[in-house]
């Protein structure tokens, strides 16, 4: 073969491969711009101004298409399948208490989009905001508004890494003080300092005394709840099996996901409750695999995400293991009950 | 087909061969050939792992954690791969083009298979497949570069083959991410364009790459036995040797990069930045290191690779806060790379016959890829046990003796004039 035809062969096959590229980039985007039309039988999304000290309302991330998707928006705690009051801002990400949100929003830069954590007063202008070092995972404020905490991945540096981290930072709404990751915490596991270069940390709940937490350590292919002190800088493991901790409002039990031995590599988890003072566990009614840090709607009910036509929709089951789960909203995440 | 044509083909190249390359030879066709490949190969692979972590989070709503956990054992399988890759491309007197190119296909038709696989495990799959292709064709690629430069050149032509290469790893993510961009989450259009891009890789490859060498009727058929006795060869027992030891002190990158963060303090919105950091000084250094290499000698050169990461160990090891530290390290880091990594193919390359390149060659990466592993999990147990700065100074204590004996087992340099 010539060099002639060669080259031939090769510019009549750029030429192929640049179409079916270019095709499949505006099949994409088409796809993307129908998301920003209202959707048929979707819940209706006017503007208006969404509080984060009223009483009596649910706060979500909106995920129905149309104008406000991806909106933080509003809807009455009691009806939360009604009309949604959209505000204007966009996260992925959300939670707030007492007047306080937690806002982990995608920022878009020139090439790659970085993240970011904004802490929102009540009127959900930004108080604060902070580099988030990946891709944002959990939110959470302290039921006294105080504090704020945040979990993101850290995807893989090599080639075809497949190796990700998480990284967990807290923050003081108040002095704006920044701990850009527990992993600075010592550890105390079984009674003994612990350290190793694998500790992972996620899913931080606060409680309502501004010095205890609690989180999800992983290392070594385990996971613990640990009970954390803000002001000592520990951590101690309490429970093996423990993910995306969430303290009931008495702060007497934690709702969390449970990894269940044999199930699914892709759906490997269950809800649980733990009792703190027995460490009792009890599964809740929920026979799917829930991959989100419940949130608590009173002492008796948790609120969770499950994957949706649009995105995720919002569940509720009681937490004491009875009942059967209920869906409270469609295309909607990241819940967050006020007052 | 082109067993006849390359010839031909060469000569056209001589006949074009600009008149400066009297002055210092040009690089060999091939090996710019082969850079191209290599450059658009790795635009396709690196789009797909740049938004990797992206697409299963965002995209289909999966954890990635625990995704490393099979890394172990893929890594041991993976060894294999390379070494049956370097055997298959020496049998039949050099089918090194074609065994790359199987390598490159089974990469390339692993891109829309990402499109249907839709859980953890089949992309686990999926990625390993891909993987498998890289170790397929590591080794043939590199005989094909060594084979058509000349020895006194090799340390270029590898540098300039890194060079395009990691020039691909550096825009791969770019394209990746203005697509991403101009489709809102489009992650299909990212890895159907990936695998369009790896199509124009392999075709480049089977146009342009000169195939079969009208190498002489072999003697005797390679087999696994030959390439193993290669080792009896003084010189190629040595350097395998040597990599193989500092291999057991290099750190993986990983490590580098967490302890920047932790022991200098880089903040965290640079953190993904860092890689970045040391393949642009991989990128820069790759071709005038090798030719440094091809003058001063490709030993020095890679003990010299091996000083920079040692270097870099003790400034970690320092608790001097500079704020141009980190920029040091990642210089160092990157430099290391494009000190030793086409350096130490050169030098293999002079010590192992033609007839058994690939096998030689893949003999000496699966060794030091075998014992890169075996650091990191030594690193990751040191640090469990007495904490990340004691582990660390460790491994600049085990580097420092690993290339003390390197340097006095030096094998003979071939020609340098």
């Amino acid at each position: 073969m010539t060099v002639r035809n060669r080259v031939l062969i090769l510019v009549s096959a750029v030429a192929v491969l640049a179409a079916v590229g270019l095709a499949s980039v505006l099949h994409a985007s088409a796809r993307a711009e129908r998301r920003d039309h209202t959707q048929a039988g979707g819940p209706r999304v006017p503007s208006g101004t969404v509080a984060l000290n009223g009483s009596g309302r649910l706060v979500f991330r909106n995920m129905a298409w149309g104008p406000h998707r991806d909106e933080l928006t509003s809807v009455p705690a009691g009806d939360p399948g009604g009309p949604r009051t959209a505000s204007g801002v966009r996260c992925l990400r959300f939670h707030a208490a007492s007047g306080t949100g937690v806002c982990l929003q995608a920022v878009h830069g020139p090439v790659s989009d970085t993240y970011r954590a904004l802490v929102l007063d009540a009127r959900l202008r930004t108080l604060d905001h902070y580099d988030v070092p990946g891709i944002p995972s959990r939110a959470r404020v302290s039921p006294t508004g105080h504090f704020a905490a945040w979990t993101a991945f850290v995807g893989g540096d090599s080639y075809a890494g497949t190796n990700f981290s998480t990284r967990t930072a807290i923050v003081d709404t108040r002095s704006g003080a920044l701990i850009p990751s527990l992993e600075s915490f010592r550890i105390v596991r079984d009674g003994r300092p612990y350290r190793a270069a694998d500790v992972n940390f996620w899913g931080v709940t606060f409680a309502d005394d501004d010095r205890t937490f609690y989180a999800t350590l992983a290392s070594k292919g385990h996971t613990h709840l640990v009970r954390g002190d803000l002001r000592d800088r520990t951590v101690t493991t309490l429970h093996t099996n423990v993910e995306c901790p969430s303290l009931s409002p008495d702060g007497t039990r934690v709702a969390y996901k449970k990894r269940v031995a044999g199930l699914s590599k892709d759906a490997p988890w269950r809800l649980y409750v733990l009792d703190l003072r027995t460490m009792r566990e009890t599964p809740l009614a929920e026979s799917r695999s829930v991959d989100d840090q419940a949130v608590w709607k009173d002492t008796r009910t948790v609120v969770y995400a499950l994957p949706g036509d649009y995105g995720a929709d919002l569940y509720q089951v009681p937490a004491d293991g009875s009942g059967k789960p209920r869906r409270i909203a469609s295309a909607a995440v990241s819940p967050a009950y006020l007052g | 087909m082109y067993v006849a044509d390359s010839r031909a083909r060469a000569s056209a190249h001589d006949a074009v061969r600009p008149r400066a390359g009297r002055r210092r030879a040009a690089v060999a066709p091939t090996v710019l050939a082969l850079g191209a490949v290599s450059l658009v190969t790795d635009v396709s692979s690196e789009m797909v792992t740049a938004v990797l972590p992206l697409y299963l989070v965002t995209g289909l709503g999966l954890s990635p954690l625990g995704f490393g956990l099979l890394d172990g054992i893929y890594n041991g399988f993976s060894a294999l791969v390379r070494l049956v890759g370097g055997h298959l491309a020496d049998r039949g007197g050099g089918r090194h083009k074609w065994v790359a190119g199987l390598g490159y296909g089974v990469s390339a038709v692993c891109k829309p298979l990402l499109l249907v696989a839709h859980s953890l495990t089949p992309i686990g799959i999926v990625l390993a497949a891909d993987r498998t292709g890289k170790g397929l064709r590591t080794a043939p690629r590199d005989a094909l570069i060594s084979l058509s430069s000349t020895p006194e050149t090799r340390g270029r032509a590898f540098g300039v083959h890194r060079a395009m290469d990691t020039a691909g790893a550096l825009l791969g993510p770019l394209v990746a991410f203005l697509i991403l961009r101009a489709t809102v989450d489009g992650y299909d259009a990212v890895f159907t364009v990936s695998f369009c891009v790896a199509v124009l890789g392999l075709l480049v490859l089977v146009l342009f790459v000169p195939g079969g060498r009208d190498a002489a009727p072999a003697r005797e058929r390679p087999t696994l036995r030959a390439a193993m006795g290669l080792l009896r060869g003084r010189d190629l027992r040595r350097i395998t040797v040597c990599a193989l030891l500092l291999g057991l002190a290099t750190v993986g990158d990983s490590f580098v990069y967490l302890l920047l963060q932790r022991r200098l303090g880089v903040p965290d919105r640079w953190f993904a930045l860092l890689p970045l950091g040391t393949a642009a000084v991989f990128l820069l250094l790759a071709v005038p290191l090798g030719r440094l290499a091809d003058r001063v000698g490709r030993w020095t050169v890679f003990l010299a690779g091996h000083a920079a990461l040692f270097l870099a160990y003790v400034l970690l090891l320092t608790s001097w806060h500079g704020t141009g530290l980190p920029y040091l390290v990642l210089a160092l880091h990157g430099g290391f790379y494009a000190a030793t990594d086409g350096v130490l193919m050169a030098a293999a390359s002079d010590s192992v016959p033609e007839a058994l390149r690939s096998s030689g060659l893949a003999v000496v990466q699966t060794g030091q890829a075998l014992t890169r592993f075996a650091c990191s999990l030594l690193f990751g147990a040191a640090w469990t046990v007495w904490g990340d700065r004691a582990a660390l100074a460790g491994a600049a204590v085990a580097l420092a003796v690993c290339a003390a004996f390197s340097l006095t087992a030096r094998p003979k340099e071939a020609v340098t004039s």
